[in-house]
């Protein structure tokens, strides 16, 4: 069949699965006095109307900061008052100041959903198109099997339609970086990229690695030529993106201040909730946030960032190649998320996103991570009364999967690039890696199939009221840091070996 | 034939009456002796299937009891729990495996081209995505709710045991399933005699026609004993207690009115609209008094009895009679020259599309029992593809105010697009030539302006109050022409194969 019909029955049905997804509950529905994030999003498009740029972020008599206040970058601003202005021509009481707190009706929920999906229909899907379409390499088929696989992963769809957010927005952006960077265009990645970071500060998450790799690229090109034009022209791109988004607050620099302090809030805490990085896990065995102070804290984290991100940005420098840079994305948004301060666990989607680029080259691992950080937000979607949904798509994800991608079939030890284990382990006899993940895979699915009902079914016993998220969160943990390992021990091994690739498709 | 069964469905909250039906069912037969099933009206929505289904529902509501015990009351009118609504959904899911099972089956039947093909182009795999796909079908099934995938299952896997030439399990099928659903009596008479002249009279002539001394009583008695034990399994109970005319007026409600709430695309719609029209000319033209018309209700949303105004009123027998003509032709043209499984096929077609046409008080859902059967045709050869993807097109759009709240309107409008993207594609790769005559693509670009003036232009603009149902009326007379169309083709089909010689 023709690739646009395939190409378009699969956006279709991304679309279907994303619309059916949205009819069920989102965060805080009904639930008074701070309602959730939902009610966040309402809040920012009645902040942005009703009140002049400069308050934005301050906290004034008509703007109580505690309620919602706007701790996104101003493009989310910006995006917020779009929506205000459609909203108020289909209903003023939407966004009316003061009074439309909490308002909560099936038609403004309509309204706020259609939102999400235009966002995505705008920026997210066409990205995911154009790179399945165009950076990929294999058959028509297989394109097409990567481009539904990706448009189908769970994690992002029940957050932004089920949960309420807009994902798909920054991580949209990001990718139309990643697809401009991959085609050569440099400047337009950068300026792609800091728009995606104006979007959603937590992209900080993959600067390093687009940082690495445009600064590598311009070293290979010879610092004093070629390569220091490519800089001059970056750096000025992202200088102008930065200064033409945040024009309205450059004017006087405590304003400026204020909205950083906004965005990057350090008077929370290590963690927050159940996360499943490395402080959280930790915690069980011992008890951090007690023993060191806040400020030891955050010097501890930012140090065990830096550390694990180092090895593979440093790779990326000195290799600026785009499969390294696939690798390096991933690596940094794992290590970010490993060890940083005040994680999310919907940050989990930044790491994801990399992780799909590599549902084509490396389809068993990427299912394996998608589905396991699809788990690891069962708590939150469960809060959500997001469970049926939950489910389906999950069970969807596999099975589509592992069988349009042949994920089980192509997991020989070459093609997971399993080799440099060998050398690590070398101690230990020679055992079958293929076949250990295979069954690593399998266990790990039934185990996680097995939390999730048991999250759902059982009643923790009263001692420990926090059992399930706290086991769910630790076996997501276990899966997260052996998956860095793998990506740190695939970025170090060659390159891929495109020849045998190509035969075998 | 490796095939994606897996439907995923995403589980809405979304009712309609429908379901309140069946949860009603659940309830009587749960509660209530069997002796009580037919008399029982706390609800409007009294039991007005066969006996068999009532069955059904009775071995269902055992499951249901584990799942919310509260929804079997009679007293719980409108109840709904999320608990009633998972399990309501997930008996759907459920008995459509019969469904998937019955499309294997027939993917089985289809005769396939000779030379290797990529997966996707095979036919077979192309008429199991048809099926299982079909948007009317997941319209009508998951998000309206009924147990359609299931009752057709077993009129496909009858119609594909027919096509391997095993008649009896075929007629002992489709005897339950005409105990199921008597909607399926549209379609009796094309197996009725079908049977009679293909299985039991064993050998034709030399040239095709019937040989009388080949009749054999033994088969005659097979059929018939297999038919009469079905139908005393599932009346018998009711017969004992001497409730058989109870049942019947229950299963056949003759005063509903001409046309349901929702217009089917048939005759009747074309004829209430030329009524229509003649009456505002007529008074226009100051050839009738106002005052003398009765007040015009047809277009109101609700089941009723109506007369028309200047045309002749239509009786129930009107439309028997009429709906025997139309079938008749096709009947017909089986007895004398028999084509085979195929030609059986054919002739169930046009009965199910007769009975739509013509019939009293049809519901546009009936359309689905002709557009099923015809994707099996439809991937055979490519006149009937063509017929196939004006009649899909018209009869799934006729489906569209069903669903009418506007959350559900992104997926009806995506689902469809989707189902007529593959579709086309798909049965375009199947043979070389363009299938579809330049007028019919413009009558189905029309679909789409028509869809966009229904559902997005008519609620936003003034006439949303004064005329409420123009859209519902604009839908099933638009779609009406195309059912009529496809109709008389089909049956052009069938008389043009009975002058060449046969050849399939």
């Amino acid at each position: 069949m023709q690739t646009w019909s395939l190409v378009s029955l699969c956006v279709l049905l991304g679309v279907v699965v994303r619309w059916g997804v949205s009819l069920n509950s989102y965060s805080g529905a009904g639930r008074p006095p701070m309602f959730g994030d939902y009610e966040a999003q309402r809040h920012w498009q009645e902040v942005t109307y009703n009140l002049p740029v400069q308050e934005w972020y301050l906290n004034t008599t008509d703007n109580n900061l505690n309620y919602w206040g706007l701790d996104y970058p101003p493009l989310t601003a910006y995006h917020s008052l779009i929506c205000a202005y459609i909203a108020k021509i289909i209903n003023p009481e939407w966004v009316e100041l003061h009074k439309s707190r909490g308002y909560e009706s099936p038609a403004h929920k309509l309204f706020m959903r259609a939102t999400v999906l235009v966002a995505d229909l705008l920026i997210y899907i066409p990205a995911v198109v154009l790179y399945c379409l165009y950076l990929t390499d294999g058959s028509a088929k297989k394109k097409v099997s990567t481009l539904f696989c990706f448009l189908l992963y769970p994690g992002l769809i029940l957050i932004d339609y089920g949960h309420f957010q807009y994902n798909g927005v920054s991580l949209g952006f990001a990718l139309w970086g990643v697809l401009a960077l991959g085609l050569g265009w440099d400047s337009l990645g950068s300026m792609a990229f800091c728009l995606a970071l104006n979007y959603k500060q937590m992209e900080l998450y993959h600067a390093l690695p687009f940082f690495c790799y445009l600064l590598g690229k311009c070293v290979k090109l010879g610092l004093m030529g070629r390569g220091f034009f490519l800089l001059v022209r970056i750096a000025s791109t992202v200088l102008v993106t930065f200064a033409l988004c945040w024009l309205p607050f450059l004017s006087d620099p405590s304003r400026a201040l204020q909205v950083v302090r906004r965005i990057f809030p350090v008077a929370r805490g290590l963690f927050e909730d159940k996360v499943a990085n490395t402080w959280c896990s930790l915690n069980i065995l011992i008890k951090i946030r007690s023993i060191l102070s806040s400020d030891s804290q955050i010097y501890l984290s930012t140090a065990c960032t830096l550390l694990a991100v180092l090895p593979s940005s440093v790779r990326l420098l000195t290799k600026p190649t785009f499969w390294q840079f696939k690798l390096a994305l991933a690596n940094s948004s794992l290590a970010f998320f490993l060890f940083s301060y005040q994680v999310h666990e919907k940050s989990i989607l930044l790491a994801a996103l990399p992780v799909c680029l590599l549902l084509n080259d490396l389809p068993l691992v990427a299912i394996y991570f998608l589905q396991v950080s699809t788990f690891s937000m069962v708590p939150l979607l469960l809060k959500d009364g997001l469970l049926v949904p939950y489910v389906v798509t999950s069970l969807a994800f596999l099975f589509f999967g592992v069988f349009l991608l042949s994920a089980l079939e192509h997991c020989s030890e070459e093609e997971l690039r399993l080799g440099a284990y060998h050398k690590l382990l070398f101690c230990l006899p020679k055992l079958d890696m293929a076949c250990i993940v295979r069954w690593k895979f399998y266990i790990s699915v039934a185990v996680m199939a097995g939390l999730s009902f048991a999250s759902v079914a059982l009643v923790p016993p009263p001692h420990l009221p926090d059992l399930f998220p706290v086991l769910v969160s630790t076996t997501a943990f276990l899966h997260f840091f052996g998956t860095f390992l793998y990506f740190n021990v695939v970025q170090f091994s060659g390159p891929p070996s495109r020849k045998s690739q190509k035969k075998k498709n | 034939i490796r095939f994606m069964s897996v439907k995923t469905f995403e589980i809405h909250k979304v009712h309609s009456t429908d379901f309140e039906v069946h949860r009603n069912w659940l309830a009587i037969t749960h509660s209530l002796p069997v002796s009580r099933w037919y008399h029982e009206n706390t609800s409007e929505w009294t039991l007005d299937y066969p006996p068999l289904f009532a069955w059904f529902e009775f071995g269902l509501s055992h499951v249901a009891q584990h799942f919310d015990r509260n929804m079997l009351l009679v007293e719980n009118l409108n109840y709904d729990s999320p608990a009633t609504v998972l399990f309501q959904r997930l008996s759907v899911i459920f008995t459509d495996l019969v469904f998937i099972f019955a499309v294997r089956e027939c993917c089985r039947c289809v005769q396939e081209q000779k030379g290797s093909r990529d997966i996707l182009n095979r036919p077979s795999f192309v008429l199991a995505v048809l099926l299982l796909w079909n948007f009317g079908l997941l319209i009508v099934d998951h998000i309206h709710f009924q147990y359609n995938g299931f009752l057709f299952g077993f009129l496909l896997l009858s119609v594909a045991k027919h096509l391997q030439s095993r008649h009896l399990q075929g007629a002992l099928l489709f005897a339950l399933l005409l105990n199921l659903k008597h909607i399926y009596l549209y379609v009796a008479p094309a197996y009725g005699i079908y049977l009679l002249r293909s299985y039991c009279f064993t050998q034709d002539n030399k040239d095709g026609s019937i040989s009388w001394r080949s009749f054999s009583p033994l088969r005659l008695i097979a059929l018939g004993s297999i038919v009469g034990s079905v139908c005393a399994l599932s009346f018998g109970p009711f017969i004992a207690m001497g409730q058989l005319p109870q049942v019947l007026s229950r299963l056949f409600p003759f005063k509903r009115g001409l046309c349901h709430a929702y217009w089917a695309p048939n005759i009747w719609a074309l004829y209430n609209i030329l009524d229509k029209v003649l009456v505002t000319l007529g008074v226009r033209l100051k050839l009738l008094q106002e005052a003398e018309l009765p007040r015009a209700s047809m277009t109101g949303g609700l089941v009723q009895e109506f007369q028309h105004s200047v045309l002749p009123s239509i009786t129930p027998s009107i439309t028997l009679v009429c709906t025997l003509l139309s079938i008749l032709p096709a009947a017909a043209s089986i007895w004398w020259r028999p084509g085979g499984a195929r030609g059986f096929l054919r002739c169930l077609l046009l009965c199910a599309l007769g009975s739509f046409m013509f019939g009293w008080h049809v519901h546009e859902k009936a359309i689905l029992i002709a557009i099923l059967p015809l994707s099996i045709l439809a991937v055979e050869s490519r006149e009937d593809a063509g017929i196939f993807l004006v009649l899909t097109t018209t009869g799934h759009y006729s489906l569209f105010p069903l669903i009418f709240t506007p959350a559900e309107l992104p997926i009806k409008a995506v689902l469809m697009l989707m189902f007529v993207i593959y579709s086309f594609t798909a049965l375009r790769k199947l043979g070389p030539v363009s299938l579809l005559h330049p007028l019919e693509s413009v009558y189905l670009l029309g679909l789409v302006v028509v869809a966009t003036a229904c559902e997005i232009v008519f609620p936003l603009s003034p006439w949303q109050q004064k005329l409420p149902f123009l859209p519902l009326l604009v839908t099933s007379v638009y779609c009406s022409v195309g059912v009529t169309y496809s109709f008389l083709r089909l049956y052009v089909s069938l008389l043009r194969r009975d002058e060449k010689p046969k050849q399939l």
